[in-house]
């Protein structure tokens, strides 16, 4: 059975500068598979945000081809686009991007009254979200009221809440100290072994780096070099 | 759902709703205060000259031309039998029209004089004061505007000089017995009011009149073939033609006073989804179509005006219906210059303008949600989610 989540072939990223094109990713090759926990590694400028927002269907490639979940992204509507992240994927941002109006409660929930999931359904999963990520006591609270440990908690347990089949983190820890970041780590490690979800991570954390279990590097815009760490490195 | 979701949004963003909603409420409030005095002003200047002027409506002679007053030495005559029989019945009176000229501290003044029952009560003038004195001279009611600009008080003498039915001038003495304050100019300015007996007897033209006014509320069987029949709407259409003269402008005043609530509505509407890009973003990112987002933000900019008229009608409620009933009054006396405006102005609103107000500014509301929420989700969900600025 093919266990593939993501299939990207000599993807090419372009965007307009002025009058000229600045080519953000090039000659991009890579698979990822099911239950992966993948970082997208390099210095800033390197492509791997954009690599991200390629594969989450935020962004558009300019050639070659991007599957995910089964399906040709260079070839899909926006709503098809907006279909697939709805259902089977989730996103942590670095700035969290929780909504500040709604509690913690109800930004877990978002995705599923996004889906349609009937109410009795949305509390019993968004409970076992938040739970999952340890925030049952700030439930009601409002992320103005939060640590940022616990706003990436909160958007943790959002990207997962509707269990999908991959889950995209740019750069996750980026605004939080040691402390934290290893505590996020060990909860996203945790999801990781008791989901199916595969995770993947833009970032150029070096303190997350030995929570991957496989780190695709990149260069200005090319990947250098793929290494699975229980394994041997595979360079490119 | 997105009613649910637009709801949440407008309650969690408990300031920045506050502050939206209040200028809509705001906006409401002052087109209606504004155009509700503006209806008030008319419509009271068209109950005024119904009240002292017209009543139920009149008859005059066929001759008779009030915007022409060399008309007035041939529209004179008995009256016919029906509308003798209203006014015996006391439903209606007599008036007799005549120029004359009156020499008020030795000025020559032109003035139309015109004979009035002292014991009418069909239309609001003080007559009965032509009751007053009886010394020989001639009783004479005038308003404020004309003793100003005559100079003449109450007790003043002043020579009237008139052509009698039989072309013959003669001339007499006349005494300010009373002088009247009216908010209808067309009582008082240029006018001398007389008792009607008296009136007949200077011009020679016993049991005679140039116009009969009758009691409103009379349903009207009379067909006088011989005089004609003029009714309220008649009479109101000089009034019915400025009011319709003047749309233009009470629509550019709306217009005016719309777009000025536009633009309030339209900063703070822009501002706080300008705001929201990045919440836009998150929304598209997590798999919210864009048509979705549009209506979603579209809906909030609804509830905001629904929530709005709530305030509108909470807050801003009591202010309209205090003045509604005391009036706001006007420093400035506008009879002077041919206006019947009243001291005290009392703003109408009516139904169509509360629905057209609310419709409009719901739809104005609307429009400002629509188009910068549309314009957020064109740009790319990667921009949206930067909290990029839009072009």
């Amino acid at each position: 059975m093919d266990n593939t989540v993501v299939s990207i072939t000599n993807l090419l990223k372009k965007f307009p500068v002025g009058g000229d094109f600045f080519t953000a990713l090039k000659d991009v090759n890579l698979v990822l598979n099911e239950g992966e926990f993948v970082g997208l590694v390099g210095p800033s400028g390197s492509g791997k945000t954009t690599l991200l927002n390629v594969i989450g269907g935020l962004d558009s490639p300019t050639e070659g081809s991007v599957h995910v979940l089964g399906r040709a992204m260079d070839n899909t509507s926006h709503n098809e686009r907006a279909s697939l992240r709805r259902k089977n994927m989730g996103f942590i941002f670095q700035s969290y991007n929780l909504l500040p109006v709604y509690t913690v409660f109800e930004n877990v929930e978002l995705p599923l009254i996004l889906n349609n999931i009937e109410p009795e359904k949305r509390e019993k999963l968004v409970s076992e979200a938040i739970e999952s990520v340890g925030l049952s006591h700030r439930r009601n609270a409002k992320p103005t009221t939060l640590s940022g440990g616990e706003c990436q908690r909160t958007a943790i347990a959002r990207a997962i809440v509707h269990q999908p089949a991959l889950i995209l983190a740019d750069e996750p820890t980026a605004n939080l100290d040691a402390e934290n970041s290893h505590h996020i780590m060990n909860i996203l490690v945790e999801l990781n072994n008791n989901l199916t979800s595969s995770f993947v991570f833009a970032t150029h954390d070096e303190k997350i780096m030995g929570y991957l279990k496989r780190m695709v590097y990149l260069e200005d815009g090319k990947i250098v070099k793929d290494e699975s760490i229980n394994k041997k490195s595979t360079r490119k | 759902m997105l009613f649910n979701i637009a709801l949440k949004n407008l309650l969690g963003a408990r300031l920045r709703t506050l502050l939206n909603v209040f200028v809509t409420a705001f906006s409401f409030f002052i087109i209606l205060f504004m155009l509700g005095m503006y209806d008030g002003m008319l419509q009271h200047a068209k109950n005024v000259t119904i009240d002292t002027e017209i009543a139920g409506g009149a008859f005059w002679h066929p001759e008779y031309d009030p915007l022409d007053p060399m008309s007035y030495e041939d529209s004179h005559s008995n009256l016919p039998q029906d509308i003798q029989a209203l006014v015996d019945e006391k439903k209606a009176f007599p008036v007799l029209v005549s120029q004359v000229s009156i020499y008020p501290g030795g000025r020559i003044m032109p003035a139309i004089l015109k004979g009035i029952p002292p014991d009418q009560n069909i239309v609001n003038m003080p007559t009965e004061a032509l009751l007053g004195i009886n010394d020989g001279t001639i009783p004479v009611l005038i308003g404020k505007g004309m003793a100003r600009d005559s100079k003449l008080k109450v007790g003043d003498s002043f020579t009237i000089r008139w052509m009698d039915a039989d072309k013959t001038y003669d001339a007499d003495e006349g005494t300010i017995i009373y002088i009247m304050d009216t908010e209808n100019f067309k009582l008082d300015m240029g006018h001398i009011w007389v008792p009607l007996n008296i009136a007949q007897s200077m011009l020679e033209m016993k049991e005679e009149a140039t116009y009969v006014t009758y009691a409103a509320g009379i349903t009207n069987d009379i067909n006088s073939k011989q005089w004609i029949h003029r009714d309220v709407n008649y009479l109101v259409q000089d009034m019915e033609a400025i009011i319709e003269a003047d749309k233009p402008g009470a629509q550019i005043m709306f217009m005016i006073l719309l777009a000025l609530a536009a633009m309030g509505i339209f900063n703070a509407q822009v501002l706080s989804i300008f705001r929201r890009g990045k919440e836009i973003g998150t929304l598209m990112a997590l798999g919210m179509t864009r048509s979705r987002v549009v209506g979603l933000f579209t809906m909030e900019g609804g509830l905001n005006a629904v929530l709005a008229t709530i305030m509108m009608i909470i807050l801003f409620g009591p202010i309209l219906w205090y003045f509604g009933v005391e009036g706001i009054p006007l420093p400035i006396d506008y009879s002077e210059m041919g206006l019947i405006i009243a001291k005290r102005l009392i703003p109408i609103y009516s139904i169509g303008l509360i629905v057209s107000t609310m419709s409009l500014v719901s739809i104005i509301v609307l429009i400002v949600s629509y188009i910068p929420s549309r314009k957020i989700t064109h740009m790319k969900p990667t921009d949206a989610l930067r909290g990029k600025a839009i072009a």
